[in-house]
């Protein structure tokens, strides 16, 4: 009798997901489809957490005010996005410190491009213009995401990100219209974000075993392949444009399927980064966690502040 | 010395004052104790690095030799800022860069009331953006000095010793010169004396609040409204002009 129950409701869930009809906090859901957005959502979260590292890394090192002011307003609108996401995953009954705990025990996992360096201020264009770049290609199909409070929030999310974007093809476009010294230093930019920047949408599709479910669940709209494909087609003719050269040289536009073919993926770089082996995987997470060790004892404090004023007002 | 020459040096006091503390602040952004707290400091920063560009470009105008507000916080010498020590000091606890912050903070406020009313047009047009933003900063730090003051035993203990650290930076805050005189005479600057009794008047209400405890030493350290920094003063420049040193000349 329970079996069936649950049959029913799956039938009635699944119905609304193929009529389009979003799923709210309260509606009874399957169990794993709960855990895939709290896996999915929490680790979007700790992307935009982790991600503000870094572009945090040349704040102080900006070449002037505006610059300053620009990524200084960028790495707080990624703090944003991180709240709204923690707030979403909250709604699905995951506690937010303990989610940030299964980051800091490496349980957790978020976008392996921000295991890369930032050695140059070019990265920061880069960043804005690959990494946000293919972010928003991520996340403008998750605006049309099944569940509720992840759609909303990612329609907030992608008018800022398409900001971020549009600032970093401006530090970009100027270095490389600049001295040799600035076209050199965004060139090799490009050169240590283009592969990464791919790797960002995942396993190819054959690889990618989740994928079937999460598009049944229109948690996901499009295929990994779909939208790197969309994303190479859109960022090759931007770089043609500023005059720097995609660090693949099986890349070649095919007039036949009108979409642009490049080389194969290290794979394997991408598994070894993944694991935690990237250039910058132990500093990452070793900094969110002293973050938050380091403020343990403000966040007591407020605790306790908190509750003395309680009593006092109960009194 | 003329009246122009006493503002732009005025001005570059607290544009200085401006950029020394948004530089500090910004160093949280990434590393706050709690995500909020992440976007309130990178707030701080982001406003105070505006109110800098403001001011350093009003400056650079006063000055009348082609500076804009870039070259003038990214190509001066060490001894040629005159912000105040208390800015430049390092982060710190949470608890003193909060602390640094209110006295700050407070001082602030009186000042950019005052002058929202200057009889230069330009300089009170930047008062009065400013102090808005400047309200919200006070009313942060404060409450945080009161929280932390009044928190946990351990809370406490800190940010007294950061209190105790910082005072000595507090009377510079109240430096006058020549420069203060000529331009108090003209009406574009408020008396520093007012300022003094009613900044010392609010700060102390907070620190009663949150139990703190204004240290009995009288040492006073001063130098930063003259060209004479601490020790850490340097090693922020040399973040802060990396680019413009190591790539001179160029547009970014």
């Amino acid at each position: 009798m329970k079996d069936l129950n649950i049959q029913e409701l799956e039938r009635r869930f699944q119905e609304k997901i193929d009529n389009d009809i979003k799923i709210e906090p309260r509606d009874w859901m399957p169990e794993e489809y709960r855990q895939t957005l709290i896996r999915q959502i929490s680790q979007h979260a700790h992307s935009e957490i982790v991600g503000m590292l870094p572009e945090g890394n040349w704040i102080t090192r900006a070449p002037n005010l505006r610059r300053k002011a620009v990524l200084l307003a960028k790495v707080q609108d990624e703090a944003g996005h991180g709240l709204y996401l923690y707030s979403a995953v909250e709604t699905l009954g995951a506690d937010r410190e303990q989610t940030i705990d299964d980051l800091h025990t490496g349980k957790a996992k978020y976008s392996s491009i921000f295991n890369y360096p930032t050695t140059s201020w070019a990265d920061m264009g880069a960043i804005g213009w690959l990494v946000d770049g293919a972010a928003i290609m991520n996340q403008v199909p998750l605006c049309r995401c099944s569940y509720g409070p992840y759609a909303r929030a990612m329609v907030r999310v992608c008018k800022e990100e398409s900001f971020h974007q549009r600032q970093g093809f401006e530090i970009i476009s100027l270095l490389a219209q600049g001295t040799p010294e600035q076209k050199e230093m965004a060139q090799d930019a490009l050169n240590r974000f283009w592969w990464p920047a791919l790797m960002m949408f995942g396993p190819n599709d054959a690889e990618s075993p989740n994928t079937l479910q999460s598009m049944k669940w229109k948690i996901k709209r499009l295929t990994n392949d779909e939208l790197r494909q969309q994303f190479v087609d859109v960022t090759v003719p931007q770089a043609h444009m500023i005059g720097l050269t995609i660090p693949d040289k099986d890349l070649k536009f095919n007039e036949e399927t009108g979409h642009y073919d490049f080389g194969v993926i290290d794979w394997a770089e991408f598994w070894e980064v993944v694991k935690g082996n990237g250039p910058c995987n132990k500093e990452r997470v070793d900094a969110r966690r002293k973050a938050k060790e380091d403020g343990q004892w403000v966040r007591d404090a407020a605790m306790a502040y908190a509750e003395k004023r309680k009593i006092q007002k109960a009194s | 010395m003329e009246t122009k020459e006493a503002l732009f040096e005025y001005v570059l006091r607290i544009g200085d004052d401006s950029l020394i503390l948004g530089h500090r602040v910004s160093e949280w952004c990434g590393h706050g104790p709690i995500l909020e707290e992440d976007i309130a400091l990178t707030n701080i920063a982001l406003d105070l690095i505006g109110q800098a560009t403001n001011l350093l470009d009003y400056a650079g105008q006063l000055e009348g030799k082609g500076r804009d507000g870039d070259a003038l916080a990214f190509l001066r010498y060490d001894r040629e800022y005159k912000n105040l020590l208390l800015v430049e000091q390092t982060n710190g606890d949470f608890g003193k860069t909060i602390l640094r912050q209110f006295l700050f903070d407070a001082y602030r406020t009186l000042l950019l009331t005052r002058l929202s009313k200057s009889t230069d047009e330009q300089l009170s047009a930047i008062a009065v953006k400013s102090l808005k933003e400047t309200k919200y900063h006070l009313k942060h730090s404060s409450e945080w000095v009161i929280r932390l003051g009044d928190g946990t035993e351990d809370s406490h203990s800190r940010i007294q010793s950061s209190l105790d650290a910082l005072w000595k930076y507090t009377d510079e805050i109240f430096f006058a010169n020549e420069v203060d005189a000529l331009l108090e005479k003209e009406g574009i600057i408020p008396s520093m004396e007012g300022i003094k009794n009613e900044w010392t008047f609010f700060v102390s209400d907070i620190f009663a609040e949150a139990g703190l405890v204004i240290p009995t030493n009288n040492w006073k350290q001063e130098g930063g409204r003259t060209g004479r920094h601490t020790e850490h003063l340097g090693y922020l420049l040399a973040e802060l002009q990396y680019m413009q040193r190591a790539y001179p000349d160029m547009k970014w």
